[in-house]
């Protein structure tokens, strides 16, 4: 083994410390423990409840959110392993108050019913298209189907997903 | 979730020795099982060595054919890598069938080899579990267990092993690479799953603080015609009822290679050796493949509500060689 090595990095927690996240662009520092899920921080913590919480295991994908780009679910990862990579909520899709034209599509094509799962559909969608997995039916729905909707708003997503793919310009 | 501590280690060196000085402490990848138990209150780490940071996210073609994956190698990312598109589909495709695109984003490689079983007795952090609490029983053994194993099962666990690649990796022999406290080694596949014997809560031989560094595939040429079938309850993003990896050689419509692992039926991935033994050398037809399957089902051990997986292994093993020798077949 390395006999030259650094002193030992600082281990954190069981209690609060302060945690600094990047999240849609601004640079947040909140006191949490070391368990505390990216989910509950963004939502108990930041005020950013547009990530929902459905099942907290990993199986609805209603907290879909970006880490570094990438589609994740925030209830499986812990907050403090964000440190360092940025952090993209829904509210952070479209800067300005602007819609997202992602957003828009849903609005378009009547993509939702009780709306709890829409955000992270809607995750999941713009990150779909960005992975190039949208080019028919078929494929939407396997690229999609870690984002269960209950009142199975499932064609409507596909015709919304379908819409910005097809629209000029549909990179994020 | 029970108040626990964090560290984020830079080097290898540093995350084993931090796992290995506290008996209560774990390695965290992904964190997609794991994060899930320790809410659950399955797992109690008192302290999370986040080895994230290290630098094992490497997929590298060797010399001579095989293939090198870090261990913190994401699925979504190994999936799509050129060099096991092409050279092993099985690897590839069964990455794909596994889990969602937001898993396959978090979940390391080393991880998926050490994800734990889905039993619901295991998972409830109540009921007698032989995997979870030594001694206490398998509230499955006579309760729900559609899904769980009817090969290689014990007295003490019927859990099945639910991953989809490592299904693959075991039926192309790949080796899992290792660093821990007293060095590092290399483990085939197969011995790195361990039956659940009288032991069901050791499930792989990696000592309290081994890491696995990286996967390696040797070299094999029948792999670049192999497939991953998965057959599950929906459609998509669902644990697997019976799977099968299959690659197999045919010349002169002879049997000269074969490849056979099953997913959803074993307690540990199931390479499906007396299956492959019997093909060897038989001509590529279906009363070839219907004995060979019949004879690896022969020993399956179902259990009133999973006696349906024996016949579904059969007629998966018998689809997978059909696709295969099918000469009109991609």
């Amino acid at each position: 083994m390395n006999t030259e090595l650094a002193s030992p990095p600082t281990v954190r927690g069981p209690g609060a410390g302060t945690v600094v996240l990047t999240v849609n662009d601004q640079v947040r520092e909140l006191p949490v423990e070391p368990r505390v899920s990216l989910l509950d921080a963004l939502r108990e913590h930041l005020g950013l409840t547009g990530s929902k919480k459905g099942c907290d295991q990993g199986t609805c994908g209603a907290c879909t959110v970006w880490v570094d780009g990438r589609r994740v679910l925030a209830c499986l990862t812990l907050a403090v392993t964000c440190e360092g990579h940025e952090v993209t909520t829904i509210e952070g899709l479209a800067p300005g108050g602007e819609l997202h034209r992602m957003q828009a599509a849903f609005i378009d094509r009547d993509a939702f019913q009780c709306g709890y799962c829409t955000p992270g559909q809607i995750m999941s969608a713009v990150a779909l298209l960005a992975e190039g997995h949208a080019g028919d039916d078929a494929e939407i729905a396997e690229w999609m189907s870690g984002n269960i909707c209950r009142c199975a708003a499932y064609p409507n997503i596909r015709a919304a997903i379908r819409d910005v793919r097809d629209s000029a310009g549909a990179e994020r | 979730m029970r108040p626990l501590s964090y560290v984020r280690a830079a080097d290898a060196d540093t995350a084993i020795a931090m796992v290995a000085e506290r008996p209560d402490s774990a390695f965290l990848a992904g964190g997609t099982t794991e994060v899930d138990l320790v809410r659950q209150g399955v797992l109690r780490p008192g302290l999370l060595v986040d080895i994230n940071d290290l630098p094992l996210t490497g997929v590298e073609d060797l010399p001579g054919g095989g293939l090198r994956i870090g261990a913190l190698a994401r699925m979504s990312d190994v999936a799509r890598v050129p060099g096991v598109v092409a050279r092993f589909p099985v690897i590839s495709q069964a990455l794909l069938l596994g889990a969602s695109a937001q898993l396959r984003n978090m979940a390391s490689m080393g991880g998926n080899l050490c994800q734990r079983v889905r039993c619901s007795y295991f998972r409830d952090a109540t009921s007698p579990c032989n995997k979870r609490e030594p001694g206490s029983g398998c509230a499955a053994m006579d309760g729900f267990h559609r899904g769980h194993a009817i090969l290689g099962t014990s007295g003490t666990c019927i859990a099945v092993h639910p991953s989809d690649v490592a299904v693959a990796l075991t039926a192309l022999d790949a080796v899992v690479h290792t660093r821990g406290p007293g060095g590092e080694r290399a483990i085939g596949i197969d011995d790195f799953f361990l039956l659940p014997g009288d032991t069901p809560e050791r499930e792989h031989p990696l000592e309290h603080g081994e890491l696995i560094t990286a996967i390696e595939v040797p070299a094999a040429s029948i792999a670049r015609r192999s497939v991953y079938l998965k057959f599950r309850d929906r459609e998509s993003y669902e644990f697997a009822l019976v799977s099968v990896a299959a690659a197999v050689d045919v010349a002169d419509g002879a049997i000269t290679g074969v490849r056979l692992a099953l997913g959803g039926v074993g307690a540990k991935p199931w390479r499906a050796r007396r299956a492959e033994h019997s093909l060897l050398g038989r001509p590529a037809t279906t009363a070839s493949f219907a004995d060979a399957a019949g004879q690896e089902l022969a020993m399956a051990t179902p259990r009133p509500m999973n006696a349906f997986k024996v016949e579904l292994a059969k007629r998966a093993i018998m689809r997978s060689l059909t696709m295969l020798t099918n000469e009109n077949a991609p």
